[in-house]
């Protein structure tokens, strides 16, 4: 900010707001994420095992189990209900939503007026939502409008939202859940768990890298960088390390420093030490040489370090700012 | 229940008053032109206000041009025109949440108060009327509460029984000996006002504890701007957006002195409330953080928040909490929704509590009574705005006459602990009249009575067309160390046909409020 613009009044940002915030954003990105990744899956990975696809999603988020408790097969009725209908399944954007509009709720003093009316007619509009919705000729139109909400949500709080604290700790929310949902989606490629080729990891068909991309919105991206093809050890690159792709893991982790840094400084907030430093070592990893190095069987192992430390992130922000 | 309107404990319904109608049903002719301009037409064809005073039409009373022209835009307008601008305000106060929650079993319901499209107006004369009568009311009801809790000379001087005010519910010990900047107990005040067939106003009640409804008010207009600003061009009416600056004004005004630039906070149950979107509305207006009791803690006697930096200082606590939850250290030791220690910081005046503790003593039905007195007494006006005409039956006289014209009051019991039951004379069987005969000379001081009042209607639009509906009047009063009225306050409206219920729960609404400048 130039040194002549008047800067935001330092009013107090109560704790728990704080961490509302930070919530919220993360409740919208993960919707996002989530409605990407079912569009991806029904729209670009048809192959000859359709329940393989279906699995992936499952696994991302840890779901095996919890689905197989309520479905015995993985196809796109019974992934679409779990994921978009089923309200007890707590990584269900139905379950999203209502967390969104809760913490929503408990922000409109703090929020814009526009923010809170959009997200309330967005989570009617997802209530309403049923199997018809997921019927194969509506799917895609299920997906696209949750895609639109949220990214309408995104615009309207870029456009609206007052840039004082509680915004950093929304921004620090979305880039948390950004990074957070990345390494998941490589997860599902480069995982002990993923599904294996009879080539291994690294020559998966280009179908697969096409979806793989596509649910990050990176795929053209990708093409224009690298317009020779696939390569594994470019993809993942891209995807933690690169410095210009929204949804890099790296990129994510270094606008969140940003906003720590702009706490510090502007705010003179002292919970920035704890999760500056635990940056600092994160950051530090993320270079496509640190990725390349990795690709031969140490990769996996490195995601988990990454979504442990990604948690742990959460965590010192959550203790340092909001305890 | 919302707690607005319909608390329990504070937002009485016109149905659970002594005002009743006495016309529900009939359909005579008024026999009086319409002093407002033109005789009825257009939508307004058929409109009759059956011998209830209109808000609209204002039989005998001087007209006003503002008044003529609205009429006649709005019987200009197309029914199916109302009907759909009515459907866009509706989609409109859910989409922004302008709600409150029904919680039943495992389902959370977002209804909306309904909004009445058509305005209510009230003329410059009649604003000052009711703008000088609440600012008399809210003076009064502050000395009340001061002499209370003081000297009590008016118990002394024998104004008012003393058991009525020491033995009250709403009298709290605590308060004893501690002032309170200003004097000021009460600093927002919502005075509930009706209007007979005359077009007399009246008090029915004051609401000194935490009044809700304001959001409402400037909501409302909002509205009105957004679906119907048609039928307001040109039309000078008195803008309702100051209350937020006005509210902090008064905030800040009553905070500690030493401090110069108080923080102020609005303290809320929390998302569950039923009136929590208008707890939003008064911290966005003011533009100070709302917060929970959670939020707060005491500190060697002063109150802090939690904030992203730690502990920070606050000064005043616009509170929207009951007394019964403020403190576990000093009321509802169960409250998990109040500050421990609060009231001690309090007394050592590190900070300040608006509406103060206390004031539910001055909003009780029993003291209702007196309120003409009370204003006599520390005033020596006479009320500008009189109460409906009450009959103490402790007194001789009033007893006497409540007896002789049993059939046609409303006999209500004053004090909680005291009598019960309620008797409206003039749908009471021979034989209930007859036993309540014996209940009220048995036992004359827990009585009071009142005439049943035929209450203003104003057209509404209902499924059968504009009707005549039945309103109240809840102007909203601010007091730091003065008093501030917003011109206009919350029209409630009985949407269904005869009843003289306006609150929520009742099918009840609300109105847009004008005033003419």
């Amino acid at each position: 900010m130039s040194a002549t613009l008047t800067e935001p009044r330092s009013a107090h940002l109560i704790a728990r707001h704080a961490e509302g915030t930070l919530w919220l954003a993360r409740y919208m990105e993960r919707i996002e994420n989530q409605a990407r990744l079912l569009d991806v899956t029904n729209t670009f990975a048809r192959d000859a095992d359709d329940t393989r696809n279906w699995l992936t999603i499952l696994r991302i988020n840890g779901d095996l189990e919890a689905f197989y408790a309520k479905h015995t097969e993985a196809n796109l009725a019974s992934v679409g209900a779990f994921y978009v209908l089923d309200r007890d399944n707590t990584t269900s954007v139905q379950v999203g939503i209502q967390a969104a509009r809760e913490n929503a709720r408990t922000l409109r003093a703090l929020i814009s007026t526009e923010m809170w009316l959009q997200i309330n007619v967005f989570s009617s509009r997802i209530r309403a939502l049923t199997a018809t919705d997921l019927l194969p000729d509506h799917f895609a139109a299920t997906c696209g409008m949750l895609k639109e909400g949220t990214q309408a949500h995104t615009g309207i709080t870029e456009g609206t939202f007052y840039r004082d604290q509680a915004w950093h700790f929304y921004m620090m929310g979305r880039y948390l859940e950004r990074a957070d949902q990345t390494t998941r989606l490589l997860d599902t490629r480069f995982h002990a768990l993923a599904p294996q080729t009879s080539a291994g990891d690294l020559e998966i068909d280009a179908g697969q890298w096409n979806a793989l991309l596509r649910a990050a919105a990176g795929y053209h991206a990708y093409r224009r960088e690298h317009p020779n093809g696939y390569n594994a050890v470019e993809v993942a690159g891209f995807l933690l390390a690169n410095g210009a792709f929204p949804r890099s893991v790296g990129l994510n982790l270094m606008q969140i420093e940003w906003h720590l840094n702009q706490l510090r400084t502007r705010y003179q907030l002292r919970g920035t030490r704890a999760p500056l430093e635990r940056l600092d070592e994160l950051n530090a990893t993320m270079t496509h040489r640190n990725v390349a190095d990795m690709m031969h069987g140490a990769l996996s192992p490195f995601l988990d370090y990454v979504q442990q430390q990604i948690a742990a992130l959460h965590g010192d922000i959550i203790e340092g700012f909001c305890r | 229940m919302p707690e607005f309107p319909g608390s329990p404990t504070q937002s009485q319904s016109l149905a659970q008053t002594p005002v009743q109608s006495q016309s529900t049903g009939q359909s005579q002719s008024m026999g009086q032109s319409h002093s407002a301009g033109a005789p009825p037409h257009g939508v307004l064809q058929g409109y009759d206000p059956a011998g209830m005073f209109c808000e609209m039409l204002r039989p005998g009373q001087p007209t006003h041009p503002a008044l003529s022209l609205l009429l006649s835009r709005l019987a200009a307008m197309p029914i199916e025109s109302l009907r759909r601008r009515a459907v866009d305000a509706e989609r409109d106060l859910l989409e922004r949440g302008i709600t409150f929650t029904v919680y039943s079993d495992a389902t959370a319901i977002d209804r909306i108060l309904p909004f009445d499209l058509i305005p209510r107006v009230l003329t410059p004369p009649e604003w000052r009327q009711i703008e000088t009568g609440v600012i008399q009311r809210v003076r009064a009801l502050n000395m009340f509460l001061h002499d209370i809790y003081h000297e009590q000379k008016v118990l002394k001087d024998g104004i008012i029984p003393r058991e009525l005010v020491l033995g009250n519910a709403g009298y709290c010990q605590q308060m004893v000996g501690f002032g309170v900047p200003f004097g000021t107990y009460v600093h927002v005040c919502g005075t509930d006002i009706v209007r007979d067939e005359t077009g007399r106003f009246m008090v029915l009640e004051d609401n000194a504890r935490t009044p809700s409804g304001v959001a409402y008010v400037v909501e409302n207009r909002h509205m009105t701007l957004r679906v119907l600003s048609d039928l307001m061009t040109g039309l000078s009416v008195r803008g309702v957006d100051e209350y937020g600056l006005r509210l902090h004004h008064a905030m800040a005004e009553i905070a500690p002195q030493s401090v110069l630039d108080p923080q102020v906070v609005v303290l809320s149950p929390g998302i569950f409330n039923s009136a929590y979107f208008e707890h939003v509305f008064l911290a966005r207006e003011m533009g100070v953080p709302l917060v929970e009791g959670r939020d707060l803690l005491v500190e060697n006697g002063k109150v802090w928040m939690r904030t992203t930096a730690g502990l920070a200082p606050v000064h005043t606590i616009y509170r929207r909490i009951g007394d019964d939850f403020l403190d576990p250290d000093v009321f509802n030791p169960d409250s998990l929704l109040g500050v421990r220690g609060l009231m001690d910081a309090w007394r050592r005046g590190s900070v300040a509590i608006a509406n103060a503790v206390g004031t539910g003593v001055a909003d009780d039905k029993a003291v209702y009574a007196y309120m003409p007195r009370i204003i006599r007494y520390y005033l020596s006006e006479e009320p500008i705005l009189p109460n409906v005409d009450t009959h103490i039956c402790a007194e001789p006289d009033a007893l006497a006459y409540t007896l002789d014209n049993l059939e046609k009051l409303v006999v209500k019991p004053v004090a909680e602990s005291g009598g019960y039951g309620l008797l409206i004379g003039p749908h009471a069987t021979k034989a209930q009249l007859a036993e309540f005969r014996e209940r009220l000379k048995h036992n004359p001081t827990n009585y009071i009575s009142q005439p049943t009042v035929k209450l203003s209607v104003s057209p509404t639009l209902t499924d059968e067309g504009v009707q005549p509906r039945h309103i109240d009047l809840r102007p909203f009063a601010i007091t730091g160390k003065g008093t501030w009225v917003l011109p206009g306050g919350l029209s409630r409206v009985a949407l269904r046909k005869g009843t003289l219920v306006v609150n929520s729960s009742q099918g009840g609404g609300t109105k847009d409020t004008w005033v003419l400048a």
